[in-house]
């Protein structure tokens, strides 16, 4: 269930409520404090502390520990796992959302459900399972050192690990979306002799275009993001690093200036979570303009 | 009946196979190795293990912390998704945006965050500390990380349900001579109730299987069962860990189900 | 009187839904706001319940000659039945009508045995006794109707306001509950108020029909008056299909395409142009040239399903007609399409044109 809740699609226009039930002045007010001080010393303040730790030491002590070396290899390590998980899961959810939502067939529903899991996993029993299957005295390990592959506490057991804990994001998308736009134009499309592959391309594609870079996006920010999962494959091999890794070691290093330079990764990492936001309100605000309300009523869940 | 209805479109099987078998490879047989796994050790093992003081020092402060954290979470979620919903005021788009930081900032920078923010130096932190209130590094450490790391699922149920309210159905209530407030307790609060109750659980399963962030406001003495697995498995007891894992999945599952029933139970008066 | 309203204004942003709108109900009379959507008549009818405020400079809103413009909606004792029922979903049904007894201050409430003496007299008047432990979504959209009625008329109204009540139903359920409102009405003889755009619906239902367009009231009068005698062109087209000439007043007479008809109200009106309706069915047909004045006319498309049938001509002088006539007459005139026909106005209405 870590994650996200599903593409919000609901307009902004809204019947304007009257004065007849309108709360006390003092009363709105009060609220509106109470949701500004709560978002205030919960994200707001959080966020500010790691900008303000990275800086602590100076924008030279900043710069520096960016280009440390052990920094650059997780900076590194980061990417390619995310080269690796995100298109993968994206191929898949594209696949999963065609198969459910194009199709009507017996036990739709426990196939969403069962897509759903990774959500309801704890991180670090997705890390686990893989340790227990590929790890030393794993299922697979007399075979995997016979042949001399390394998966678990190696760059494979991270891209593996990542996998599972991004599986659902890109299919949680489009599913709902593309059940909301029925099959109508596809058979329309096939009915004009458009092969399968041309319809995909030309009409389903960039009627979920949208809804598509959302979830890609979600699982970019989960992917690069992700700590107990991968903190359980790789162990404590310092060699294999990932930024939300090297975060911790360098925190649990203790020292100041390790700190600082803990706080300088996070806060790359913070900067991620900013741009995810932003593009993510972007295209909410788009989606919201491209769908009719008609079709908002179906999928605003 | 056919298991699959004819369809003009093409890509079935192949969409299907693959989405079947990627499914099996990467979630369903290592899922079910697990259970394996803890199915090989004996019953008396397996209870032991999970009443070990240890493990119940665990579930208890996974349980309590995160069943604190949604109910914070339920309460101030509430009124984030009103004022969110309801009123207009400046920054109110910027506000609705930055509801989803504890989504997309990576738990370990959270982690980090949060730890510098409560210790007994940090900026909250030391306004606390004179009055002997020590947050990083205790169990109030722990209930913090939850808390935001489940604020957005309230918030994120609640407002689709706020804004599907049916704005007459408040004003036929203020015509019958209901006070604002009997309108909120009476009408309003029962047509949300699922939605609410639904935000609750999802930051409650979120909490009990959170590590990444946890781990820096939490102490030695003082695990969450993630953390307690983690230990076990660096300490190579594999079959431990995979039987306080099971104990937890089948905990998920149980708020998995409930979330369904809810969502079941709130469309039972629709039309 | 049992509803009185003075000189009511209201704008939203830079729209004005009423400029200056006067209305008084008798008590007991069920009177009807007719008119197009954006008329302002739903809004003048949220004014009167106190949804919505009217703005400042606006007059008094009077129930039963008390003075009701300060006091907010729950204190009006209005019963406002929804357009689209805002029933409580998550109520039964007696649920739903015992609300507005429940939430009543301690010292107001009834006790128990009296709330379900009374709900139960409520649902037996609306003839859902039965129905007490069902839940909305269980009921049709009639049944559900009848308990929107049931809730609003358990606070004791002073005066009874329905907002578009059988908009959201099927044609023949619409004509059932219609009659069964009339009847009920006549029962209870609350002051009542409700809006609607169906003519037919005001002009059955109601005691007196208000016409309403663009925020202001065209015509106050019985169902009779706004339909035979009414005073402006916009009640004229706005009740029932018309036919519409630009003609010429002069010398109190009126001469629209080849014809000349006498208008006595414009007797001693200067010379000047106008504007002639006549309703299809004012309009004589024959197949022969009469003495009479008559325009000649082509029959382009005959609709003889139903109880009078109904023809589309062209004149011959260039206007499209529609005439309606009984089917005895239709049958003895033994014409098809493409039949030449003569056609003599009964009864015209005349305005003189705006300048």
């Amino acid at each position: 269930m870590a994650g996200t809740v599903a593409l919000k699609l609901t307009s902004g226009a809204r019947r304007q409520t009257t004065e007849a039930i309108a709360e006390p002045r003092w009363v709105r007010w009060l609220l509106i404090g109470v949701t500004l001080g709560f978002l205030g010393l919960f994200l707001f303040v959080p966020l500010m502390v790691v900008f303000v730790e990275a800086l602590s030491q100076g924008w030279r002590a900043y710069v520096y520990s960016l280009a440390d070396a052990d920094t650059q290899s997780a900076i590194r390590m980061t990417l390619t796992t995310a080269a690796f998980a995100v298109p993968i899961n994206t191929l898949f959810g594209v696949l999963a959302a065609w198969a459910i939502a194009k199709f009507q067939f017996v036990g739709k529903s426990v196939l969403i459900t069962l897509i759903d899991l990774p959500y309801s996993v704890s991180p670090v029993i997705a890390g686990m399972i893989f340790v227990m299957l590929f790890g030393r005295g794993g299922w697979f390990w007399p075979w995997l050192e016979a042949h001399d592959i390394r998966i678990v506490y190696a760059p494979a057991g991270i891209i593996i690990a990542t996998l599972f804990v991004t599986f659902p994001f890109v299919a949680r998308e489009l599913i709902p979306l593309m059940q909301s736009q029925g099959t109508e134009e596809e058979e329309a499309a096939r009915l004009l002799g458009a092969s399968g592959l041309q319809t995909f391309w030309r009409i389903t594609l960039p009627n979920i275009k949208w809804g598509l870079l959302y979830g890609v996006i979600l699982c970019n920010a989960r992917a690069m993001g992700e700590f107990g999962a991968v903190s359980v494959v790789v162990g404590n091999i310092a060699s294999t690093n990932t930024m939300p890794l090297h975060v911790e070691r360098l925190y649990k290093g203790g020292c100041d200036s390790e700190l600082a330079a803990a706080f300088t990764v996070a806060s790359l990492l913070a900067m991620l979570a900013l741009v995810t936001l932003v593009l993510k309100s972007l295209l909410q605000w788009k989606t919201t303009e491209s769908i009719s309300p008609e079709e908002l009523r179906y999928t605003g869940d | 009946m056919a298991l699959k209805q004819r369809s003009v479109l093409p890509g079935f099987g192949l969409t299907m196979g693959c989405t079947l078998s990627y499914l099996s490879l990467l979630v369903l047989i290592p899922l079910a190795s697990l259970f394996l796994k803890s199915a090989s050790m004996s019953w008396t093992d397996f209870w032991a293990t999970v009443t070990d003081p240890e493990t119940l020092g665990a579930i208890k402060l996974s349980f309590g912390a995160s069943l604190a954290a949604a109910t914070i979470n339920a309460i101030f979620g509430l009124i984030v998704a009103w004022t969110l919903v309801r009123y207009s005021f400046v920054g109110k788009k910027f506000i609705d945006a930055v509801v989803d930081l504890p989504f997309a900032m990576p738990t370990a920078v959270s982690g980090i965050a949060l730890a510098q923010l409560y210790s007994t130096e940090g900026w909250i932190g030391r306004w606390l500390a004179p009055y002997g209130i020590e947050i990083t590094y205790s169990r109030w450490g722990v209930m913090v990380a939850l808390t935001f790391i489940g604020l957005p699922f309230v918030v994120r149920t609640l407002q689709p349900a706020l804004e599907d309210l049916d704005i007459e159905v408040e004003e036929a209530a203020a015509s019958l001579g209901a006070t604002r407030w009997q309108t909120a307790w009476r009408v309003i609060l029962p047509t949300i109730l699922p939605a609410l109750l639904t935000g609750f659980a999802l930051a409650f399963a979120r909490a009990l299987g959170e590590y990444g962030s946890v781990i820096f406001l939490s102490n030695k003495w003082e695990k969450v069962i993630p953390m307690l697995i983690f230990t076990k498995l660096e300490q190579y007891e594999f079959a431990d860990a995979a039987a306080i894992a099971v104990v937890t999945l089948v905990a998920s599952f149980i708020v998995l189900l409930f979330i369904n029933l809810t969502q079941w139970w709130s469309r039972r008066y629709a039309a | 009187m049992g509803i009185e309203a003075r000189n009511i204004t209201k704008t939203f942003g830079t729209f004005t839904a009423l400029r200056d709108v006067s209305l008084s109900v008798a008590t007991g009379e069920l009177v009807a706001l007719l008119g197009p959507s954006g008329s302002g008549k739903t809004t003048l009818l949220r004014i009167i319940a106190g949804l919505e405020e009217p703005d400042s400079g606006s007059g008094a809103i009077l129930f039963h000659d008390e003075d009701v413009a300060r006091r907010r909606v729950g204190s009006r004792q209005v019963g406002f039945v929804f357009q689209h029922y805002a029933l409580f979903r998550h109520m039964t049904v007696f649920e739903n009508v015992a609300f507005g007894l429940r939430v009543r201050p301690k010292a107001h409430r009834p006790g128990r045995n009296l709330i379900k003496y009374k709900v139960m007299r409520l649902l037996k008047l609306v003839q859902l006794e039965n129905m007490a432990h069902r839940y909305p979504h269980q009921l049709s959209g009639g049944q559900r109707q009848r308990v929107a009625l049931a809730r609003a008329l358990a606070i004791e109204p002073k005066v009874l306001l329905l907002d578009e009540p059988f908009g959201a139903l099927d044609a023949k359920v619409r004509q059932e509950l219609r009659q069964w409102l009339r009847r009920l009405h006549d029962e209870i003889h609350l002051t009542s108020v409700f809006v609607t755009h169906d003519q037919d619906e005001a002009l059955e239902l109601a005691d007196r029909v208000l016409v309403m367009n663009e925020g202001r009231i065209e015509q106050i009068g019985t169902p009779d008056e706004v339909f035979h005698r009414p005073t402006t062109e916009f009640v004229v087209q706005f009740l029932g299909q018309v036919n519409f000439f630009h003609g010429r007043l002069e010398g109190g007479k009126v001469h629209f395409a080849t014809l000349a008809m006498e208008s006595p109200e414009h007797a001693g009106a200067p010379t000047q142009a106008a504007r002639v309706f006549i309703r299809p069915h004012q309009l004589d047909i024959g197949v022969e040239r009469s003495d009479q004045p008559a325009l000649e006319a082509v029959v382009l498309r005959i609709h003889s399903a139903g109880p009078n049938v109904r023809l589309e001509l062209q004149a011959k002088s260039g206007e499209r007609l529609h005439a309606e006539l009984t089917q005895d007459r239709y049958r003895k005139l033994g014409i098809s399409t493409g039949s030449t026909v003569y056609v003599t106005p009964r009864e015209v209405k005349v305005f003189a044109e705006k300048t």
